[in-house]
């Protein structure tokens, strides 16, 4: 059930005085600070957001991902006794810890950055999100006690009860995404309380938990965590492997993550789709954006490539009826276009929908990649032996990512001008702060450096010597 | 007893925790600085890894964990705080991320990036927790406002009271560090290591006694209200904190690391207590009271049911840890002893 503020009546006409438009849009959701002020630098704001959110999630595809690729690692050499197996996985753990702490500190910045940067989200809204991150407190704990335990764990432990102590992190990290993921499906489909003069109340923590957009981010954003690190570990054997290093250590390498992300990159296309489609429910104007749709239409073309411009995609390849279709399973659907709501509340047409194009197309050739592994595997019982498979994949890691970021681009970008969506504006929520772009170049460039240096530290990693395990 | 109430004591008993805990981790970065080097040092910094490496990122998520309650159940306060506050906090959370990458990147890294990831390493480890105490000792004077960023972006924190709290924070860090390191020492079998975290913590435990005794004077010029409450309301658990100081003193003498450690983190947790109960009703001093500041009622259920039952879960998992550690199942081998003669450079 929608929040009551959520009725389209409810919002004022527009008008030409900025000032009034502004005041019309505090009552949607009365900041429970006093309302908007004063922020010249609300772009500075989001970049410093968006530059923080782009970095960690990264970090955190690995944190999902990774142990259980270490533990299937574990598990075969469990179940062969074939020391190989055990070497890969201690191995690959000491990366993982890396990453991990990696991980929770830029996942840290985040926590303060909410406060910093949306102090009038936080404190209009938090009540209602926040139990969410509150569980996911508890899902770190669990995540970070059992990393170590794990890592720390090798020798010390007995090999069953060290296999053991493992399971706990990828559970953790299903949890811990689920509940974070929950906020950002929550801003984009605030549900579970009640506005009244614009004050919150009523708040049902459990429906705003789950709320009807979290569903398809968790299951998208789970395996895209599984092809981000399934593709990035298994590219560093495919380098080994034009490299001229084809031994079977090399080649078990390769093989395990390289199977779990293929395994994964065809479902995630189905799983696109019914994203697409609870974003043509939830927030037609966002699907508007992504196709770059001006009007509402009755049987909506799709339109790939071009770029939008003056209420038209110039140079795309137009399929007709094809958005209905995929919308909504219907080639005479009605589909909303921008022209819906007022201009100041679309989302800038070409991010989101370049953004959206990348991701389509790289996620449909990764999965082209994955058909070509996995058929291989199915006629002759081994992998490709074409370098140009082993060129692809290399690339494929640094494809996810991009995959990865695009897709979050879409999401929030086509969010805007809304931080919770046609509740309340970014530029209601932000602080009124001074020194907003002075913390953007900060973190920027602590960023820069924490990239090169974990970059830098996993290739030493990667360089060390084999213990000598045959 | 309010459902608020209960949410403020969870955060209290969150703070309580990350200063006992990862307070020790922030200053075994100070004793990184004085390990010197030459085999003793190297023996000391190995020491201070072996004992931080399996702790310090569960330690670490007691400061999430407040920061998500205060947020979920206090937003308005959580929104005042963070908006005002926002200069220390940021070099707070710079600081985290330079004291935790560096110190997961020193095993890996190379031996040239060794030096530049200490002292990189020390640094953060000394300037966090000053920014991070600042900010409690801004809210704890009152000179928070409820507002987006309606306080005074500087003098809100930076002024006597923020410098002396923020310092306090780091000597309690200091002084625990020590008593710890003592007892892991003693544990790896290194006497002359827990000999000289022995000495270190006796200097440091005095040197941050005098600064909590001195400070009340200057919070009697600076902070009337807070330096009543301390010694009004407050004044048995600063006087229990005072006690468990001397008694962490005496076993440390004693060479008693074991029970020195648990009343080293004692004296520090009385003084957090002593504030907290001397500060309440109000949340916001002078601003906004526990109660005011709350969320709805099923907010407040949501996360104290939650905090239940995850708190079981994380209990179970923290008493599972700890007791690998403290047993040294999970330390690292200390590299060996130059010679018996001179324990400390
Ligand atoms: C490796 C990563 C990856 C790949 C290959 C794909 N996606 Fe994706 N996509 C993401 C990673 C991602 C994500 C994890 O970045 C997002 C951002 C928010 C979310 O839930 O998942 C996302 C969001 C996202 C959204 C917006 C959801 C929303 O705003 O709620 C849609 C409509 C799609 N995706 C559709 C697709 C389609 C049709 C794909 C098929 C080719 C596809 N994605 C491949
Ligand atoms: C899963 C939980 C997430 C939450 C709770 C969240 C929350 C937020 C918030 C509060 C903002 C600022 C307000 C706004 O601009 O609307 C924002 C903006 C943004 N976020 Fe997210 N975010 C999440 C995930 C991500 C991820 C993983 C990325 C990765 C790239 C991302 C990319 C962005 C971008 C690009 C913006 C700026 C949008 C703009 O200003 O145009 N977000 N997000
Ligand atoms: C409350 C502040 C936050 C903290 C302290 C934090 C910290 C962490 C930590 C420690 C992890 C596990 C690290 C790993 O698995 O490598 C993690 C995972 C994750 N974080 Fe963050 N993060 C925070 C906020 C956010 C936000 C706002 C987003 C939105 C983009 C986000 C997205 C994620 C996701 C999707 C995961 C994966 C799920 C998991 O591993 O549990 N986090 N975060």
């Amino acid at each position: 059930m929608p929040p009551s503020g959520d009725d389209p009546s409810g919002r004022l006409p527009l008008s030409a005085d900025p000032t009034a438009v502004l005041s019309s849009l505090a009552l949607q959701a009365g900041g429970a600070l006093g309302g908007p002020v004063e922020q010249e630098h609300l772009f500075q704001a989001r970049q410093l957001q968006a530059l923080s959110l782009g970095w960690h999630i990264v970090i955190v595809c690995f944190g999902v991902a990774f142990p259980v690729i270490v533990l299937v690692a574990e598990g075969l050499w469990l179940r062969t006794r074939d020391p190989l197996y055990r070497e890969l996985a201690r191995r690959w753990s000491r990366a993982m810890l890396v990453l991990f702490a990696v991980g929770v500190v830029s996942g840290t910045i985040l926590s303060f950055e909410l406060g910093m940067l949306w102090p009038e989200f936080m404190a209009t809204f938090g009540e209602v999100f926040g139990f969410a991150f509150a569980l996911e407190g508890f899902a770190f704990f669990v995540e970070a006690i059992f990393v170590v335990i794990y890592v720390y764990g090798w020798d010390r432990l007995s090999p069953r009860l060290h296999f053991l102590t493992g399971l706990p992190i990828p559970v953790a990290g299903v949890a811990g995404s689920l509940f974070v993921i929950s906020v950002n499906g929550w801003m984009n489909h605030p549900v579970g309380f009640d506005l009244v003069d614009g004050r919150v109340t009523n708040v049902r923590p459990l429906e705003a938990l789950f709320n009807t957009h979290v569903w398809h981010e968790v299951v998208h954003m789970q395996l895209a965590a599984y092809l981000v690190a399934g593709f990035a570990v298994a590219g560093v054997y495919a380098w080994a492997w034009l490299r001229g290093r084809r031994d079977r250590y090399h080649a078990v390498g390769f093989a395990i993550p390289f199977t779990i992300a293929a395994l994964v990159a065809p479902v995630q296309l189905m799983v696109g789709d019914w994203a697409a489609r609870s974003v043509a429910e939830n927030q037609p104007t966002k699907l508007a954006a992504i196709e770059g749709l001006a009007e509402t239409t009755d049987g909506a073309p799709l339109t790939l490539f071009g770029w939008y411009r003056d209420g038209e995609v110039v140079g795309g390849l137009k399929i007709p009826r094809a958005l209905s279709i995929l919308a909504h399973h219907d080639p005479s659907a009605r589909v909303q276009g921008l022209d819906a709501v007022p201009p100041d509340e679309r989302p800038p047409v070409n991010v989101v929908r370049v953004a959206f194009q990348v991701m389509v197309a790289i996620g449909t050739g990764l999965a082209l990649l994955a058909a070509i592994y996995l058929l291989a595997w199915w006629r002759r019982r081994g992998p490709p032996s074409s370098p140009w498979f082993y060129r692809a994949a290399v690339l494929a890691g640094p494809a996810s990512i991009v995959a990865l970021e695009a897709g979050w681009i879409t999401t929030e970008v086509g969010r805007q001008p809304w931080i919770v969506y046609e509740l309340m504006r970014v530029d209601q929520a932000v602080t009124g702060a001074s020194g907003v772009p002075v913390g953007y170049g900060v973190v920027a460039g602590v960023y820069a450096l924490l990239t090169l240096a974990t970059v830098a530290v996993l290739i030493r990693m990667a360089r060390l010597p084999r213990e000598g395990a045959g | 007893m309010t459902l608020a109430d209960l949410c403020a004591i969870l955060i209290v008993l969150g703070l309580t925790a990350y200063a006992v805990l990862a307070g020790a981790d922030f200053g075994a970065g100070f004793w990184e600085l004085g390990a010197g080097r030459g085999p003793t040092g190297r023996r000391a910094r190995a020491l201070i890894e072996s004992a931080m490496g399996p702790v310090w990122e569960a330690n670490h998520v007691w400061l999430i964990f407040v920061l998500v309650v205060f947020w979920t159940c206090f937003p308005v306060a959580f929104g005042s705080v963070a908006s005002t506050l926002a200069v220390p906090l940021f070099l707070a959370a710079v600081g985290i991320i330079f004291r935790g990458s560096t110190f997961a990147f020193r095993g890996a890294g190379g031996p040239r990036a060794r030096p530049l990831l200490g002292a990189l390493f020390v640094a953060s480890s000394l300037l966090t927790p000053f920014f991070l105490g600042a900010a409690v000792g801004a809210v704890a004077a009152g000179r928070v406002p409820v507002g987006n960023a309606a306080g005074d972006p500087i003098g809100s924190w930076w002024n006597p009271t923020g410098a002396l709290v923020g310092a306090l924070a780091v000597l309690t860090g200091v002084y625990l560090a020590a008593v710890y390191l003592a007892a892991d020492a003693r544990r790896a079998g290194a006497t002359d290591l827990a000999e000289a975290f022995r000495r270190r913590a006796l200097i440091a435990g005095a040197v941050t006694g005098a600064l909590a005794m001195g400070g009340l004077l200057v919070l009697r010029d600076d902070s009337r209200h807070l330096y009543d409450g301390l010694t009004g309301d407050g004044l048995p658990l600063v006087v229990l904190s005072a006690v468990a100081g001397v008694a962490t003193m005496t076993l440390l003498w004693r060479r008693a690391y074991g029970p020195a450690r648990a009343a080293a983190a004692a004296a520090v947790a009385a003084v957090i207590w002593g504030w907290a109960w001397s500060q309440r009703p109000d949340l916001l001093p002078g601003e906004l009271t526990i109660g005011d500041a709350a969320a709805g009622r099923p907010t407040l259920v949501a996360v104290l049911v939650g905090a239940l039952v995850g708190g079981a879960i994380v209990a179970a998992s923290l008493a599972f840890l700890f007791r690998l550690v403290l047993s040294g199942r999970l330390d690292k081998e200390l590299p060996p002893r130059a010679d018996a003669g001179s324990p400390v450079p």
